[in-house]
């Protein structure tokens, strides 16, 4: 018997049908990946499954009884758990460890009024010995790295006696390493016997995880696959068309390089290194968390000073102090986590689509200092034209849009004015398949100028980039040339 | 990652709760002018709608400046001392030191500009979080200004704590600044913040520096990346705030004539009361200064009504708290649950 058992779950936010009919089965010691691009309905349907909506119309059976939570409360007692995204709301700041594991037992009465710190120690310690992990007790829960909480989030869970453990983009933002640490958990919990369900884009995490993949589309499940996963293939139903997988026409460049970096230390004592981009060229910087990617783009985007080393942009010294250097230099930066790097808060004035965009050239599209004339909703369309973005227009809200057009908004942004190099600090983030392809497009297409981009996912820079990077304690090793060759010989 | 569809079930019931919201201060007003002409037709004419509209204009005017400080993401509580201490200022230099108006503005513009720099040093040097510096320096001048004349207020023949006697007077010509009145109808203070109400609102609504100023509030990383200069956005913030406030009391140091200690006591709550109230003007949930200066002549229209209506002094601080609180409630309260 299946643990749990949907069928026909439907669910519509006024004339939008975000789940139309989604049937699933999930069985007790299963990874099964939902897969689909932004509107797929994943998160509708894990947001039915976690008890924050209500389903218009469908049954759920979970362990042979009707299932129907009217709160996260109710699911967590039927034994179904979520770890959302964010899981900066697992604990706070302020909070050691041991008590972020002990929240929920606090809030929920169970935990005694009156507490000692080596009681909370002691049972702490105790759901992380049943969880199978260790994490540091007595540290803040603000010093925890995102893996970490995480982790802090997946031992509560264990401790209410989870039978399912839903995870939303689980491994979104931590490094290749620590993703590895939590497979081999996730893999241990699965092998006890607990069901888990995973929302990923990264093909990284399909491999080392899935057991089977659920494909979504336009609210229903319209594909599953088995092991061995065809992702290819999983990917092309998801998007619902054909897709190129590697970059065969992978360019090289000979002319002069529009930035060239020579003995850059990025922090003191580390190996030194050289770089060159040219004109037209993508280049995709990867490594684990922590190595260095985002400090490589800060140093040549002026927020962070090098230990040591020159830059020279077309040839002349360059030493930016200050963002605005950079930009006035044609040196432009996406950075990492466009909510908190990019955009403003939703009602905030310059929170639509064209003053999202504008920002930057407000001082040399206004020369004159006054708001006057359609300058930036003009260019916002044309954004919105030449990238494909989905928006009502240059006045929607930011936050009306998917992922991945908001993404694609950011692009627009750095792509409104000519510049000499783009730097993208992560710019896959939270993007489905589908705009993922058009933005690699978007991309590739501009030749005036070298694109470098950081990326923790390998499979991302070999989608995007024609030369691959890997950095590790801060110094760049190319990474060897023959792979993106067989991953199109594969294709 | 798809976020939850945000979009209400009920896209006309939406844009109705938006409606009323965007025009709910403006229908109460209406109701509430109607209301009080009904009661007491003398409300309703032209020189008591001035004498009200010159009553709130220093509140309107500092409140344009905490405005300004909200739109950076932070908030000026020194504005009040600010006004305070330049009322005491403006009579210092024109009683003690014997100077005349076109000294003594510019002077006390100076100093207010010089405690919003003050301000913005700990804020953007030291960090110090805004509240608390700006309340620290609340402090410190509500102190400071008692010290050059030992605790007395300031009028002509003032005897200094030396024990010798002032000889100055105030400038005629800065009494004006309170006490004439343009075509005999429209007070020079009402002008005054008219002309600053709409220099602010140009400013922060239709110009590339305002809209950088809000982008400072809303995500200072991003205004940084994006290559604009926050501590120099802050700073201008502030000092625009202590200058306006300074400003403010100067119309009040023209209007009683003399440097009372106990001016601007309730000065930083209206001015905060009348730009809180501003967030729900126009249903924006944001500092705006068309707001500010509509909450600033909201609370005054209700206030000189009650008054003519008999309502006791002791009431007043009661009806702008209620008011205060209406306002938030509207604004946060209201379409919140109607989007979620």
């Amino acid at each position: 018997m299946p643990l749990l058992r949907i069928d026909g779950l439907a669910h519509a936010f006024g004339p939008t049908k975000a789940l139309a009919g989604a049937s699933l089965v999930i069985r007790s010691g299963e990874i099964v990946a939902l897969m689909g691009a932004n509107g797929a309905g994943k998160s509708t349907l894990v947001n039915v499954l976690a008890g924050t909506l209500a389903a218009d119309q469908g049954t759920m059976t979970l362990a042979g009884r009707p299932y129907d939570p009217r709160s996260p409360a109710e699911a967590t007692e039927a034994g179904v758990v979520t770890v959302h995204q964010s899981t900066e709301r697992v604990g706070a700041p302020g909070l050691t460890v041991a008590d972020a594991l002990l929240l929920h037992a606090y809030a929920d009465g169970s935990a005694p009024f009156f507490l000692s710190r080596s009681s909370v120690r002691r049972k702490a310690a105790e759901m992380l010995r049943n969880a199978g992990f260790e994490l540091p007790l007595d540290r803040d829960f603000a010093d925890l790295t995102a893996a970490d909480r995480q982790l802090v989030a997946i031992a509560r869970a264990l401790s209410r006696r989870a039978s399912l453990l839903i995870l939303d983009e689980p491994t979104a933002s931590i490094s290749g390493r620590e993703s590895e640490r939590l497979y081999a958990i996730l893999r241990r919990l699965r092998d006890e016997g607990l069901a888990i369900l995973f929302i990923s884009h990264r093909i990284a995490d399909l491999n080392a995880l899935a057991d089977r993949a659920v494909v979504m589309r336009g609210g229903t499940v319209v594909g599953e696959f088995g092991r061995p996963i065809d992702f290819d293939r999983a990917v092309e139903t998801m998007i619902g068309r054909p897709l190129r997988t590697a970059r065969p026409d992978a360019r090289s460049f000979h002319r002069a390089p529009v930035l060239e970096m020579a003995g850059i230390q990025l922090v003191a004592g580390s190996t030194p290194f050289d770089l060159a981009l040219h004109a037209g060229e993508v280049v995709a910087v990867t490594g684990v968390l922590g190595a260095g990617k985002s400090r490589l783009l800060q140093a040549i985007f002026g927020t962070r000073t090098p230990a040591a080393g020159t830059m020279r942009l077309d040839g002349r010294a360059y030493r930016p102090a200050t963002p605005a250097d950079a930009i006035k230099a044609g040196i432009f930066m996406a950075g990492e986590d466009r909510h908190r790097s990019s955009l403003m808060p939703s009602d905030w004035p310059g929170s639509t689509l064209a003053p999202t965009i504008s920002l930057p050239h407000l001082a040399r599209w206004y020369p004159l200092g006054f708001l006057l004339g359609a300058r930036e909703k003009h260019e916002a369309q044309r954004a919105i034209d030449t990238l494909g973005i989905k928006a009502s227009g240059p006045e929607a809200p930011i936050t009306s849009l998917s992922g991945g057009n908001q993404q694609k908004v950011i692009l627009g942004r750095w792509n409104a004015e000519p510049s000499r190099v783009l730097l993208l600090d992560e710019p896959f983030q939270g993007v489905d398949v589908g705009a993922r392809h058009d933005i690699i497009t978007a991309i590739r297409a501009n030749t005036e100028r070298a694109t470098l981009i950081a990326t923790s996912d390998p499979e991302e820079a070999l989608e995007v980039a024609d030369r691959i990077l890997i950095i590790d304690h801060h110094s760049l090793t190319p990474a060897p040339q023959a792979e993106p060759a067989a991953r199109a010989i594969e294709a | 990652m798809t976020t939850l569809n945000t979009e209400s079930k009920d896209p006309i019931g939406e844009r109705v709760s938006a409606a009323i919201r965007a025009s709910a201060v403006f229908i109460l007003l209406i109701v509430m002018v109607a209301g009080f002409a009904l009661a007491q037709p003398a409300y309703i004419n032209v020189t008591n709608l001035m004498s009200i509209l010159q009553a709130v204009s220093v509140v309107a005017i500092l409140g344009a400046g905490v405005t300004v400080t909200l739109a950076v993401g932070g908030f000026d509580l020194s504005i009040g001392a600010v006004a305070a201490s330049s009322v005491m200022a403006a009579s210092y230099a024109m009683i003690v030191w014997g100077l005349g108006v076109y000294e003594t503005v510019p002077l006390v513009l100076l100093f207010g500009a010089l405690v919003g720099l003050v301000n913005a040093f700990l804020i953007v040097r030291l960090r110090v979080p805004d509240l608390l510096a700006t309340l620290a320096m609340m402090f410190l001048l509500t102190g400071l200004q008692l010290i050059p004349t030992a605790g007395r207020s300031i009028s002509a023949g003032l005897i200094l704590p030396d024990g010798s006697t002032a000889t100055g007077a105030y400038d005629p010509a800065f009494l004006l600044i309170g006490r004439s009145s343009f075509f005999g109808i429209v007070p020079a203070p009402v002008v005054i913040m008219v002309l600053v109400a709409i220099i602010l609102f140009v400013l922060t609504e239709r110009t590339r520096l305002g809209r950088l100023l809000f982008a400072t509030g809303g995500n200072e990383l991003a205004t940084r990346l994006a290559g604009a200069s926050v501590p120099r956005l802050k700073t201008l913030a502030y000092v625009l705030s202590g200058t306006l406030a300074s400003l403010g009391g100067i119309i009040v140091a023209a209007r009683v004539g003399r440097g009372d200690v106990s001016s601007g006591a309730s000065l930083l709550m209206d001015s905060v009361a009348s730009a809180l109230i501003g967030f729900a003007v126009l249903g924006l949930r944001r500092p705006n200064v068309f707001g500010t200066i509509v909450g600033a002549v909201f609370v005054g229209l209700l206030l000189n009504g009650l008054t003519m209506l008999n309502a006791p002094y002791y009431t007043q601080d009661f009806v702008k708290g209620a008011v205060l609180v209406g306002a938030l409630a509207l604004t946060y309260g209201l379409g919140r649950s109607q989007a979620r």
